[in-house]
């Protein structure tokens, strides 16, 4: 009897909880701030991403609120967790537009999660600024939604050129992880060039998302003995491919894009003398690249990523654009982003008539020593 | 010719670490008859302790293993006191509901705990690579593949001539039977939970060598392939554990090599259907026919 | 008998009504915004889907563990449908438009629940629940590697159709089948191979039909539920219907209850509703709801309402009575 009445309450505890909470929203709008908000991982497997971009905009608030705001006005940034998925994507997004009333959002920051959000921030006329998401849809027949990074085959682009222009390269493998679009995307794009530039692909193997053993593919790699190996995808995935393609003594270059970013830290003896396509530097001389990254690190300790950096962009592109609105209307913060220039840490970002940055530069890392080194700038 | 013989030495290097930890599924299943959801996090928690214990105690190699198998085993053990052993009698699916909240529990404390990039396993092993007629085999592959085939004949002595091993198997048979003969049935289960969970931590430890990494998520996909390996080799059966623990990587490996990267995990579960549709019971699984 | 029967209709559609009507003027009068209004779309399809998956775990007490590969085949199915119709020009009112949707998905689901029931239901307990893990896996991998469905980019533009209005009524409808199928002759004889498989084969029950029968229908209801999904986010990816998703929605049903209907629901709503309230302790919400499962099914194993059902009509007939007997007795409780 005891036993029942407890698990009985346990039951009622359970279902009183649900809607107490669901009872407490409160949303205060004063007009002394501007709210943005901002939507990405910052948990689950892709939390770095979510997490960097996020600390990047947060310093680009904080710079901004105290050289005074917008017009007086402090900005609050609201992030919400993404987790990478798309339905808690879609569930934030709607919390920002509905309980906290943001004016703007800058996110997804994943690809997936904005395409998700995308038809609802269409139909909302959100004003959106991504500042990662590479994937080509993002942008398209999306008159509200812009993006700070440059697309997925235009860096696929770039590397190609690189590897034949600069390395001189003939031949080249691709290991690619089916399953992610962009890992696809920037591939397709390589090979598509690399190829126009008279080289010749020798061997095409991928690999799933959750695939932690690479053995296999490697094998038939060494085998084909190309002169570049690439593998656009993230560090989690690339650092043990590279280091079992170290042990396994397979001496081609490998290559990647932005995803390698990060990669010095933990597997530097493995990534020494291979090169991957970025959007900035940190090794840059660029004064506004090198404040930015004494700011973040006094903030946060560690040297800045892509994510980071990109996310600090795109908070003071919005600013820029906010401002210039004079308003916090959506039409007018849109208008405005189309015209808005900025010279930022990841290079001169203005729009296209897609909203995707027109001509930006793409970086050329190469790991040297546990160091990323700025190689190059190509422009496509 | 080399190629395939490459191959079928990588085919090895994952399938022994599948056959560690697939041992510790049918173990806990063939004595209380529960799919132990969370044996893949104390796989994932085993590989983490021996992370701690190589970067921040600088310990020999021995003395990571074992400490690694050590504090699992006694998790192992407090997870079936604490969550387990207050449901032995109640509906199987609850039993099986509570292993997979002990699951997603032990995933999202290691994410608060140790956060969710990986980590990098350092190297334990000296590296090397032996060539044997043509083919390449590194010495992290050669120790794996031995360390999982000692521990397995190991087990297999333990199971069959001691007493306990005998009390187990007894148990597994009939526990009220057991409880007859005089078998402290609590304790036996304890003992299967310390010693399936050690497995599992030696499997996760491998298994971060080999791969590298160390991070929250890890247990679940292999701890999935490493319960179809027990399920095909018959479940609650030691030795068709690890024959399908062998099975599935050689299948594994032998897919990504030869038919596609990505329908390698959609031909390994084709390949249990398959099998399971004509032998229900597992390959080593014995027919019985449920009698009224 | 009848009487009782007419009293029960009579108060459970009046209580659908009112609720519907309450929700109505709170949606109407911006009360509550879009945001709460999207939780309680996505709990409507929850609902469906812990009420379908409880014909195979709870009526015919089958561990099945791919309930969400069920629900891809109807997501992709009926979006493509959608699409094929958007894209040839065809005009057609969206409520139509939804229909054929729900219709396709749930249909070829059902399809796919003959196909993969007829051969598999013969193994037993875990066997199956492995066997029903590997088809969702495979079902997944295959839309990873599908190009016309986009493959792991997802199927972007599908029609939203699905709002607030339609998934209510949908839900009370697919619950109301429900019941009604638990209570009608195939039913009981479906609950009857839980009790007993080999008691129910000797007494006359084609126990074989009757399974695949059970399975077939909840992968229907399961594919509408997909259909329901893929409509109200209008963009689908394959990792939404990964493992951890079946898993999610076999843990609705064991806490609502094995074959409680009404459990499901609750269990439903609450573990739908729970963790996007939890979202303040982003950290912590998987970790707090783990262990909430695990105390509940510890002091609870049987789940919130164990295999009985709750009833408005015996709710308010208990309420009448205690008034009535007040001071001759000290309640009700059984």
């Amino acid at each position: 009897m005891k036993k029942r009445i407890f698990s009985l309450s346990l039951v009622a505890m359970l279902v009183l909880s649900v809607f107490t909470l669901a009872g407490c929203s409160s949303s205060s709008s004063s007009d002394e701030v501007i709210k943005i908000g901002f939507i990405g991982p910052l948990s689950g497997d892709a939390a770095i991403y979510g997490t960097s971009a996020s600390e990047g905009a947060q310093l680009a608030v904080d710079e901004i609120n105290e050289a005074g705001g917008i017009d007086g006005k402090t900005i609050e940034l609201i992030a919400y967790d993404s987790k990478a998925d798309q339905t808690e994507a879609i569930n934030a997004y709607n919390r920002l537009r509905d309980q906290d009333e943001v004016v703007a959002v800058i996110g997804g920051t994943l690809s997936g999660e904005t395409l998700a959000m995308k038809d609802l921030m269409v139909a909302d006329n959100m004003p959106v600024l991504s500042p990662t998401a590479t994937a080509v849809d993002v942008t398209v027949d999306a008159p509200n939604i812009f993006r700070a990074c440059f697309l997925d085959d235009y860096q696929g682009k770039a590397a190609a050129n690189f590897a034949t222009n600069d390395l001189g390269a003939k031949t080249a493998a691709l290991l690619v992880g089916t399953g992610n679009p962009y890992s696809e995307g920037v591939s397709a794009a390589f090979e598509e060039v690399f190829t126009a530039n008279g080289g010749t692909i020798v061997g095409s193997e991928s690999y799933g998302t959750t695939d932690k053993d690479f053995s296999a593919q490697l094998t038939k790699i060494k085998e084909l003995n190309p002169e570049i190996v690439f593998v656009p995808d993230y560090v989690q995935t690339v650092g043990p491919i590279l280091q079992k393609a170290a042990e396994m003594g397979i001496t081609a270059t490998f290559m990647g894009a932005d995803g390698w970013d990060g990669i010095q830290e933990e597997y530097a003896d493995a990534a020494q003398d291979n090169y991957f396509t970025n959007h900035y530097a940190a090794d840059s001389p660029s004064e506004l690249v090198q404040s930015f990254i004494t700011a973040y690190q006094d903030e946060y300790t560690t040297v800045p990523n892509s994510f980071a950096a990109l996310g600090y962009d795109a908070v003071y592109v919005m600013t820029k654009a906010i401002t210039a609105a004079g308003s916090t209307e959506a039409d007018a913060i849109i208008t405005a982003l189309t015209e808005t220039e900025n010279q930022g840490v990841t290079g001169t970002l203005k729009f296209d008539e897609n909203g995707d940055p027109k001509d930006k530069e793409v970086t050329i890392i190469k790991i040297d020593q546990g160091q990323l080194k700025f190689e190059t700038q190509v422009v496509n | 010719m080399n190629l395939f013989l490459q191959q079928l030495i990588n085919g090895l290097n994952v399938g022994s670490i599948y056959a560690l930890i697939a041992i510790g599924y049918t173990m806990v299943y063939g004595i209380i008859k529960l799919i132990n959801f969370a044996h893949g996090e104390i796989m994932m928690f085993g590989a983490y302790f021996a992370f701690i214990a190589a970067t921040s105690y600088n310990m020999p190699v021995w003395a990571i293993f074992l400490t690694s198998m050590i504090i699992m085993a006694i998790l192992g053990v407090a997870i079936e006191f604490i969550a387990y052993r207050p449901l032995r009698n109640a509906p199987r699916l609850s039993a099986l509901i509570t292993a997979i909240g002990v699951s997603i529990f032990l995933q999202n404390l290691a994410l608060l705990i140790f956060k969710a990039d990986p980590k990098v396993m350092p190297k334990l092993f000296p590296e090397k690579i032996f060539y044997l007629g043509g083919i390449e085999i590194s010495s992290t592959t050669l120790i794996t593949v031995g360390l999982a085939i000692v521990f397995m004949i190991l087990l297999d002595l333990y199971i069959r001539k001691t007493k306990q091993g005998r009390a187990m198997r007894a148990v597994s048979e009939d526990k009220d039977a057991a409880i007859l003969m005089g078998i402290n049935v609590n304790r036996t289960i304890s003992l299967t939970f310390a010693l399936g969970s050690a497995l599992g931590a030696l499997g996760g430890v491998l298994y971060s060598v080999a791969y590298i990494q160390v991070f929250p998520t890890m247990g679940v996909m292999p701890g999935l392939k490493a319960f179809i390996a027990a399920v095909l080799g018959g479940i609650g059966i030691v030795p068709g554990a690890m024959l399908g623990g062998f099975i599935i990587g050689m299948v594994e490996t032998m897919t990504k090599a030869y038919i596609s990267t990505t329908w390698a995990d959609a031909i390994v579960f084709a390949i249990l259907i398959i099998v399971l549709l004509f032998k229900p019971t597992g390959i080593l699984g014995k027919n019985t026919r449920e009698k009224v | 008998m009848d009487q009782k029967k007419k009293k029960s209709y009579l108060i459970n559609t009046a209580a659908i009504a009112l609720l519907y009507l309450l929700f109505f003027v709170l949606i109407q009068t911006k009360t509550i915004n879009n945001y709460f209004v999207g939780i309680m779309i996505m709990t409507c399809i929850m609902i469906i889907m812990a009420l379908s998956l409880n014909i195979v775990a709870g009526f015919l007490g089958q561990m099945a563990l791919g309930h969400a590969g069920f629900m891809a085949i109807g997501a992709y199915s009926s979006a493509m449908a959608t699409k094929a119709i958007v894209d040839a020009g065809i005009e057609m009112p969206s409520i139509l438009l939804l229909l054929v949707a729900l219709l396709v998905g749930g249909l070829v689901a059902g399809i796919f629940g003959i196909l993969i029931g007829t051969p598999t239901l013969r193994l037993r307990g875990d066997y199956l629940g492995i066997v029903t893990i590997g088809f969702a896996e495979i079902i997944r991998i295959f839309f990873i590697n599908f190009g016309p469905t986009g493959g792991a980019a997802g199927l972007k533009g599908i029609s939203k159709l699905v709002d607030f209005n339609n998934v209510f009524f949908i839900t009370v409808i697919v619950a109301v089948l429900i019941f009604t199928f638990g209570r009608s002759k195939h039913g009981r004889a479906i609950i009857s191979i839980r009790e007993d498989e080999i008691a129910s084969e000797s007494a006359g029950v084609p126990t074989t039909i009757y399974k695949v029968l059970g399975f077939t229908m909840a992968a229907f209801f399961a594919g509408l539920g997909g259909a329901l999904y893929a409509h109200y986010q209008a963009f689908l990816e394959p990792s939404k219907f990964a493992f951890m998703f079946s898993i999610e929605m076999f843990v609705i049903v064991v806490l609502g209850g094995l074959g409680s209907l009404t459990g499901s629901i609750l269990s439903a709503i609450v573990l739908t509703v729970l963790p996007e309230m939890l979202r303040e302790f982003s950290e912590y919400r998987l970790l707090i709801y783990s262990l909430l499962l695990i105390i509940m099914m510890i002091f609870r194993p049987q789940g919130m309402l164990g295999r009985s059902e709750f009833s408005l009509t015996d709710f308010i007939d208990k309420l009448i009575m205690r008034k009535n007997r007040k001071t001759t007795s000290d309640g009700g409780e059984k």
